[in-house]
């Protein structure tokens, strides 16, 4: 008789690239559903459309660069970054601006460098730079929560204005769409209105964002799930946190009429998406314990610099792939200590 | 990362052994359960043994019988050769029946020497033999000699030969003995057997071991999903009553018996890399290393038998067997109700460490303690092989405090000093890596290819440098005789010069009143030519030490 024959180990954990994607996409959706519940169907008709634009996208580099199909469509990573760019993008925008950053996010950031596991930049976060900087009136007009809108947007509605640009009778373009919060503090804290002020408009509820708030908190709660599963390193969250948190904490201390409390950095803009699901991202992220916490430590840091000093709302993604860049440095200065050595690997 | 291990029994509240924590390591499901369903069996007698002369670390044993000679049980067939070796004895009486190349449980799948022995079926032992009673009355010394000539190895797995590892050598001080009784591969039950059988016997095994050791304390530690087998261990270290000795549960972990990990666990320390345990005072043996010393010792037997685990799902009843070393894989399946349907792989070893077999025809040795027969849907994950998303969980999982992703990536560009950069030879092959990698990549194997491809090169390399000595000490030579050649050319030429000089001045002519002094007075010598000729000649036959001119050796030249 013949057996077949493999080396060692012959056994395998039921770990797979699908389920390690496949979880962080279930622990988004308490944040899609809260985001439903609060901005309406602007962010289901979006995904669906961004969803579909990724698979397109990889099924045909897939095949332009021979690849097999199945196993690389089916690892979910596609599908990740179209969630994760979607939810960074304002939800009543044109289709067209899903689909060419999701587009140049799967095609150029992902592909042209050689597929999963080869891209140095974060794809959601390149896609989401390109347009800012590409379409920025588009990618700045944000629609309010629904229970500051005196209309009800419902399915046919939003497919109007996603799909067409048509507004339902009656209602001006104005009427639909305001800056984000930070966008909001940002503006009017160079026009020197104090925090205090600023905090009192319909935008900001009692924390950050007015109905953000819910949407970041049950981010926060797949992020939790996240770190409870151990699909994500804690060091990058905590890093992250800290980087941004800690100096907002000071600043707001030496001038709290003009700089926002830590509270505020938290819960608004993309801080806590940032955190647990878009840094974390392993393909682009440092990988030893340490050079996370300092990759972490620099996306907090610099989004930090970027909101308060910078010429952009949020900087979340300025940070990542800026920090993106310096992974591979941060990893090689970061190595763990040999077991049975006082050395470092060189 | 350091945890108090509160032992909840009276000997563990009274010893109060503190346990420290390994990085890395993984939880793969245990499966024990399959093999401790039925009782242990002794393995019946196969047909034929076949004896490997090589069946354990150092040079192969030298067989010292013939085909058609009979052979006792515990009778030695093959003497050890060199320092580090173990000879072999028959497992059985019966007639050795060929010497021969024979398929051995080896992962390069080559033929090997093996000594074949036909059983009578009698069972006749050696005669006489001597057990000793106690084994206090012997020296460190002699008893290492005992188990030297009882030919026992590690049965742990490495098969090292046990009298080098009981003696710690001059001035080095043994403060603690560590007996393995991790068994913390899925799968493989055969010490969690020995433990609930024979206790008594491997405790006895660890005192006579402490006594070559001059050791001090020992700690028997057991991984804490073997409740069984860690009472009737507690029970007989109890019964001994002696306080130096605890029975310590570890945390079920893969690869807490790792020889270094079970060290950092139990005595929180880090074994130097590169360096032997005993560097920081500890010995590490296995259990049932512990039971074969007993055996030798106590009852003169010699290693010829372990219990086996076979297993898996493939095999109709799975179960532990005593085993005669040299019997057929084959024969413990028959004896196991034969293969399931649709079995795929069969490993030697558990499945996290052990190599897959491609026949069952190869025989039982002393390094091995299982035999693992699987079904297609049992182990391999099925997944296809994804590119590397670096995620760091194989660097989370490594024991070694490794970046398995990093090696992987130089590993596969064949950037071999790189990899040996990243401490390719500290991987311990332990498979966490691979195991808990989502994109299935056979990470090991790449490990192992790198590091073949190291020894392969180095060994060019080697062989390189030795062809270029040669060649450049045959060009020594050449070059050499030419030389000589040419001086003795020149003496001969300048004595014959120096002759007809001399002759010349004898005659009344001035025409040569201008030669040089010096030349005058070599011109007498003929015979110190004479003997400068005679010593050259000495020194090519080589009875003459080379003077300072003569090449340098090889050796010097290439450091
Ligand atoms: S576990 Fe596998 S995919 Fe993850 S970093 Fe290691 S090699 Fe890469
Ligand atoms: S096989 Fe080597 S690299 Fe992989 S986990 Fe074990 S020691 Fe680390």
């Amino acid at each position: 008789m013949e057996f077949e024959t493999a080396t060692s180990p012959h056994l395998h954990s039921p770990n797979s690239v699908t389920r390690a994607m496949g979880v962080v996409l279930l622990a988004l959706v308490p944040g899609i559903a809260a985001y439903y519940l609060i901005f309406g169907w602007a962010i289901l008709i979006k995904l669906a459309l961004g969803i579909t634009t990724a698979v397109v996208c990889e099924a045909a580099l897939l095949a332009i660069r021979r690849r097999p199909l199945w196993p690389f469509l089916s690892d979910l990573s596609a599908l990740l970054t179209a969630v994760l760019l979607v939810l960074s993008l304002p939800p009543l925008s044109p289709w067209w601006l899903t689909v060419v950053g999701i587009a140049f996010a799967i095609v150029v950031a992902k592909h042209l460098y050689g597929g999963l596991g080869y891209n140095p930049f974060n794809p959601a976060m390149v896609g989401f730079v390109v347009l800012i900087i590409s379409f920025p009136v588009e990618m700045t007009r944000w629609m309010p929560p629904q229970l500051l809108l005196e209309v009800t947007l419902d399915f046919h509605d939003t497919l109007g204005i996603v799909f067409l640009g048509l507004m339902p009778d009656g209602i001006a373009v104005d009427a639909l769409t305001m800056a984000t919060p930070l966008d909001t503090l940002k503006t009017q804290l160079d026009m020197n209105r104090s925090v205090g002020e600023i905090l009192q408009q319909p935008v900001f509820g009692n924390l950050g964002g007015k109905g953000w708030e819910w949407v970041y908190a049950a981010y926060a709660a797949g992020g939790l799930f996240l770190l409870w599963r151990k699909a994500i390193a804690w060091q990058i969250p905590a890093g992250l946190l800290v980087g941004l948190l800690g100096p907002a904490a000071i600043l707001h201390l030496l001038y709290p009429e003009s700089s926002i409390s830590p509270l505020v950095h938290l819960l608004s803009g993309a801080t806590v998406l940032g955190a647990f699901f878009i840094a974390t991202d392993p393909v682009t992220a440092s990988t030893t314990p340490r050079g996370r916490l300092l990759f972490g430590f620099g996306v907090g840091l610099i989004t930090f610099l970027i909101r308060t000093w910078g010429g952009f709302p949020d900087g979340i993604a300025f940070g990542v792939l800026l920090m993106n860049m310096a992974a591979p440095t941060i990893d090689y200065y970061t190595q763990p200590r040999v077991f049975g050595t006082g050395r470092k690997v060189q | 990362m350091e945890v108090a291990h509160a032992c909840p029994t009276r000997i563990g509240r009274l010893m109060l052994q503190r346990l420290w924590k390994f990085r890395g390591g993984i939880h793969p499901p245990g499966r024990k359960e399959l093999s401790l369903s039925r009782p242990l069996e002794t393995a019946r007698l196969p047909a034929r043994l076949i004896l490997p002369v090589a069946q354990h670390i150092g040079a192969p044993a030298e067989p010292t019988v013939q085909p058609g000679d009979s052979v006792l049980k515990g009778q030695i067939i093959a003497r050890a050769s060199g320092s580090i070796s173990a000879p072999i004895h028959a497992p059985t009486s019966g007639r050795v029946v060929e010497i021969a190349l024979h398929p051995v449980p080896h992962p390069s799948g080559l033929n090997a020497t093996c000594i074949v022995i036909e059983p009578d079926g009698a069972e006749t032992w050696i005669s006489p033999r001597h057990p000793i009673d106690d084994f206090t009355r012997l020296t460190p010394k002699e008893l290492r000699q005992h188990i030297r000539d009882a030919g026992i190895v590690g049965l742990g797995g490495a098969a090292f030969p046990t009298f080098i590892k009981l003696n710690p050598g001059e001035g080095k001080v043994v403060e603690t003995l560590i007996i393995n009784g991790a068994e913390c591969e899925p799968y493989i039950t055969s010490d969690d057997m020995l433990m609930r059988h024979y206790a008594s016997q491997v405790l006895q095994g660890l005192l006579i071991m402490r006594h070559a050791l001059q050791a001090g304390r020992c700690v028997i530690g057991i991984e804490d999903n073997k409740p069984e087998a860690f009472h009737s261990m507690k029970a007989a270290v109890e019964a001994a009553g002696d306080p130096q000795i605890s029975v310590v549960r570890l945390p079920t972990r893969y690869p807490t018996g790792g020889e270094r990990q079970l060290i950092k666990v139990l005595t929180g320390k880090e074994v130097p890399s590169g360096k032997r345990p005993l560097e920081i005072g500890v010995v590490c043996h296995n259990l049932s290393t512990a039971r074969a010393v007993y055996n030798a010792i106590a009852l003169a037997e010699p290693l010829i038998s372990r219990i086996i685990t076979v297993t898996g799902e493939g095999v109709a009843e799975p179960r532990n067997l005593e085993v005669l070393f040299g019997t057929p894989v084959s024969d413990l399946i028959a004896q196991c109700g034969g293969y399931r349907e649709d079995v795929t792989r069969l490993i030697l070893g558990g499945p996290m460490m052990g190599f897959a077999l491609h026949s069952d025809a190869i025989p039982v040795v002393k390094a091995a303690n299982c035999v693992l027969a699987a079904r297609r849907d049992e182990l391999a994950s099925g997944n296809p092989v994804l590119p590397c998303i670096r995620c760091g969980r194989c660097s989370k999982a490594c024991p070694a405090h490794l970046l398995p992703q990093q090696m992987y990536w130089h590993s596969r560009a064949k950037d071999f000093d790189r990899v040996q950069d990243h401490n390719l030879f500290e991987c311990i092959e332990c498979g966490c890596c691979s195991y808990v990698c989502p994109s299935n990549i056979p990470l090991v194997q790449y490990f192992r290819f790198a590091k073949n491809e190291i020894w392969a090169q180095e060994r060019e390399q080697h062989f390189m440098e030795e062809s270029r000595r040669r060649h450049d000490a045959k060009q020594e030579r050449i070059d050499r005789d030419k030389r000589e050649k040419e001086e003795r050319m020149r003496i001969i030429k300048e004595a014959a010069l120096a002759k007809k000089r001399e002759e010349a001045q004898k005659a009344p002519a001035g025409v040569h009143s201008a030669a040089p002094q010096g030349n005058v007075a070599q011109g007498a010598p003929s015979a110190e030519s004479r003997l400068r000729i005679t010593e050259l000649e000495k020194r090519r036959s080589g009875t003459a030490p080379p003077d300072h001119e003569a090449p340098a050796p090889p050796d010097e030249e290439s450091s």
